[in-house]
C-alpha cells in the first residue's frame, strides 16, 4: 500500500479519504438492515425500528462461513410469532462469522440490535458499495416517513 | 425486511378510514400497538407484553380481548329458525334454548361463505355472531334474503346490534375472575351456552361461553357506553391475573387450538368437508339437504370425495410454515398443498401450520417439505388441535 501511494498519491488520499470516513459509521439499508465496517470487515444486523414491528424474534437463520454474498441478496430471515421477514445483504462480501449466540438466544436480536444482536461478519468485496448506503441522519429521516406511511 | 414492508403496508394502508370499537380508549390507554384489521383499528399487542408472552398468558391465567369489531345480528319473526336453516349447515331446530353451534354460510358451490356463531336464545330471537371482515358480504346476503322470505308472506327480520361491545375473557382462570362480579352460574354455563346478567352490575349482559382460543373463556356482548368500565373492572379484579391481549396473541391462540381463520384457512372455494370441518354439517341437514351447495357437501361426505383436505402440520426446527408457501413431495418434486396459516407456536416451541394437501399427503404421520425457496424444511402431518383444548362441557 505504501508503494501505492508514492506512485500515485492522488488516489491514495482519496482512498483514505473513504476509510475515514466509513470506518466505524454506522451505515443503513432502507430495508432496516446496518452495516459497520472496520478493517474490512463488516457487521450486518437489523435496526430497533425493525424488531419493533417484529417484536420478539424467536427464531433466526444466519449465512454460513464462507458463503459469498452480493449486495441486496437474501441472507436469511428472522422470524417471530407474528410474522417471518427476510434480511437482505447491505454489501457484497464472504461471510467470516456468524452470531452462532442467537442459535439459542434469539432474543438478543430485540434486546440488543445494534450491539450483541448482530448477525454475521462479511469481508467487503468493495468498500465503496457504502457510498449507497444512508448514514445515520438519512436513515432517521427515512424511518420518519416510514411511521408516517403507517 | 421486505417482507415486513409489505405487512406494515397491508396493515396500515387503509387506517385513515378505518372504524374505532367501543374500545378504543382502552387500547390506547394501555399502549396498544394499533393497525387496521377487517377495517377497524385494532390492537395488535399492548405494550406490558409481547405475543408470545400475551399467548403463555392466556394459557395459564385470563386475558381480555376486544372483539367488538365482530358483526353481532337478532333475527326475530316466527319463521327465523327455517330461515337460518336455509342459509347454513346448522340444526337449529334441534338446539336446546339458549345453546348453539359453530356454523357456515355456503354457497351453490358448496364453498364456505363466511363462518359464524348461531345462538337460539329464551327469547324471540337468534343471536348471530359473524366475521367483520365479511360485514360487506354478510349482512347484505342476510337482508336480501329476509325480505325474500317476507315477499313469500314469511315472517323474519333482521336487526344488527350496531356498535354493540363484545368482550372476551379467555383462560383458565375465567371463571374465578367472572363468578364473583355476575349473578349468572357459570357452572352450569356450558360450553356453547348462553345467559343473560348482570357483570359488574352493567345491566343486559349476555355472557355466552365460547371462543377462539381454546381455553374455557366467555363473549360478553355489552353496552358500548359501558365496555370501557367493564374492561376495566376486569383488569382490577383480584380473583385472576387479568391482562388484555390483541390480535397477535388471539391469531397465535387459535392457530395451537387449530381453528380456521375466515379467508385465511376457509373460503368460497374450500367445503366444510375439504375443510375438515364435517361436524358443522348437522346431521338431519345431511337427509334434508336445503342448504346452499347440500349435494356436493353431502357427496363429498359419503363418498370421501374430496380433492384436498385442511390438515395440521408440525415441524420441530427451522423456519416456520407461512400463509401460501407451497408444499412439496421431497420423493417426486411434485406440488401437494400450500400453506394457509401458521407461525411457531408459543406453547409448544414448535412450528405449526394449516394446509391443504391432496387427499393422497392428508393421512396423520406423512412427512414432506415446505419450500421457502432456497431452502426445505420437513415437516409432518398431526392431528388437530396441537395444544389441548379446555372447553367447560358437562357430561
Amino acid at each position: 500500500m505504501s508503494l501505492l501511494c508514492r506512485a500515485i498519491p492522488t488516489v491514495c488520499f482519496r482512498h483514505i479519504a473513504v476509510r475515514f470516513s466509513s470506518s466505524g459509521a454506522r451505515k443503513y439499508t432502507k430495508k432496516h438492515e446496518w452495516v459497520v465496517v472496520e478493517n474490512g470487515v463488516g457487521t450486518v444486523g437489523i435496526t430497533d425500528f425493525a424488531t419493533e414491528q417484529l417484536g420478539d424474534i424467536v427464531y433466526v437463520e444466519l449465512p454460513d462461513e464462507g458463503t459469498e454474498i452480493e449486495k441486496g441478496d437474501s441472507t436469511g430471515a428472522v422470524e417471530s410469532v407474528k410474522a417471518a421477514s427476510d434480511v437482505y445483504a447491505p454489501v457484497s462480501g464472504t461471510v467470516t462469522e456468524k452470531n452462532v449466540k442467537l442459535e439459542d438466544e434469539s432474543g438478543l436480536i430485540n434486546k440488543s440490535p445494534l450491539e450483541k444482536g448482530w448477525l454475521y461478519k462479511l469481508k467487503l468485496k468493495s468498500e465503496e458499495e457504502l457510498a449507497q448506503l444512508l448514514n445515520e441522519e438519512q436513515y432517521n429521516e427515512f424511518k420518519k416517513t416510514e411511521e408516517a406511511d403507517h | 425486511m421486505n417482507r415486513l414492508a409489505i405487512v406494515a403496508r397491508r396493515c396500515f394502508s387503509a387506517k385513515a378510514a378505518a372504524k374505532q370499537t367501543c374500545l378504543i380508549d382502552v387500547h390506547k390507554k394501555y399502549g396498544g400497538k394499533l393497525v387496521e384489521f377487517a377495517g377497524y383499528e385494532m390492537p395488535t399487542q399492548y405494550t406490558d407484553l409481547s405475543i408470545k408472552d400475551s399467548s403463555i398468558h392466556t394459557r395459564k391465567h385470563v386475558s381480555i380481548f376486544d372483539v367488538s369489531h365482530m358483526l353481532q345480528t337478532h333475527i326475530t319473526g316466527t319463521d327465523r329458525v327455517a330461515f337460518i336453516e336455509s342459509l347454513t349447515t346448522a340444526d337449529v331446530q334441534g338446539l336446546g334454548e339458549n345453546s348453539g353451534v359453530l356454523s357456515v354460510f355456503t354457497n351453490e358451490k358448496g364453498g364456505i361463505k363466511d363462518d359464524l356463531i348461531i345462538m337460539k336464545t329464551d327469547k324471540d330471537f337468534l343471536f348471530l355472531v359473524t366475521n367483520a371482515g365479511c360485514i360487506e358480504k354478510d349482512l347484505p346476503y342476510l337482508l336480501e334474503n329476509a325480505a325474500k322470505w317476507r315477499a313469500n308472506g314469511k315472517d323474519v327480520q333482521i336487526q344488527t346490534l350496531d356498535n354493540r361491545g363484545l368482550v372476551a375473557l379467555q383462560g383458565p382462570e375465567m371463571a374465578k375472575v367472572l363468578q364473583a362480579e355476575t349473578d349468572i352460574d357459570l357452572s352450569k354455563l356450558s360450553f356453547m351456552h348462553t345467559q343473560i346478567g348482570k357483570v359488574f352490575g352493567i345491566e343486559n349482559c349476555r355472557v355466552t361461553r365460547c371462543g377462539y382460543t381454546g381455553e374455557d373463556g366467555v363473549e360478553i356482548s355489552v353496552d358500548p357506553k359501558r365496555a370501557s368500565d367493564l374492561v376495566e373492572r376486569l383488569l382490577e379484579s383480584k380473583n385472576g391475573n387479568v391482562k388484555l391481549a390483541g390480535l397477535g396473541a388471539r391469531d397465535a391462540l387459535r392457530l395451537e387450538a387449530g381453528l380456521c381463520l375466515y379467508g385465511n384457512d376457509i373460503d368460497e372455494n374450500t367445503t366444510p368437508i375439504e375443510a375438515n370441518l364435517a361436524f358443522v354439517v348437522a346431521k338431519r341437514r345431511r337427509e334434508t339437504l336445503d342448504f346452499p351447495g347440500a349435494e356436493k357437501i353431502v357427496k363429498q361426505l359419503k363418498e370421501k370425495s374430496w380433492p384436498k383436505r385442511r390438515v395440521g402440520l408440525i415441524s420441530g426446527s427451522g423456519r416456520s410454515p407461512r400463509s401460501h408457501l407451497p408444499l412439496i413431495d421431497p420423493l417426486d418434486k411434485c406440488s401437494i398443498g400450500f400453506v394457509t396459516s401458521g407461525c411457531p407456536s408459543p406453547t409448544l416451541n414448535k412450528n405449526i401450520a394449516i394446509a391443504y394437501v391432496d387427499k393422497s399427503h392428508s393421512k396423520i404421520g406423512t412427512k414432506f417439505v415446505v419450500d421457502f425457496g432456497a431452502k426445505q424444511q420437513q415437516v409432518e402431518v398431526v392431528k388437530m388441535p396441537f395444544v389441548p383444548t379446555n372447553y367447560f362441557t358437562q357430561k
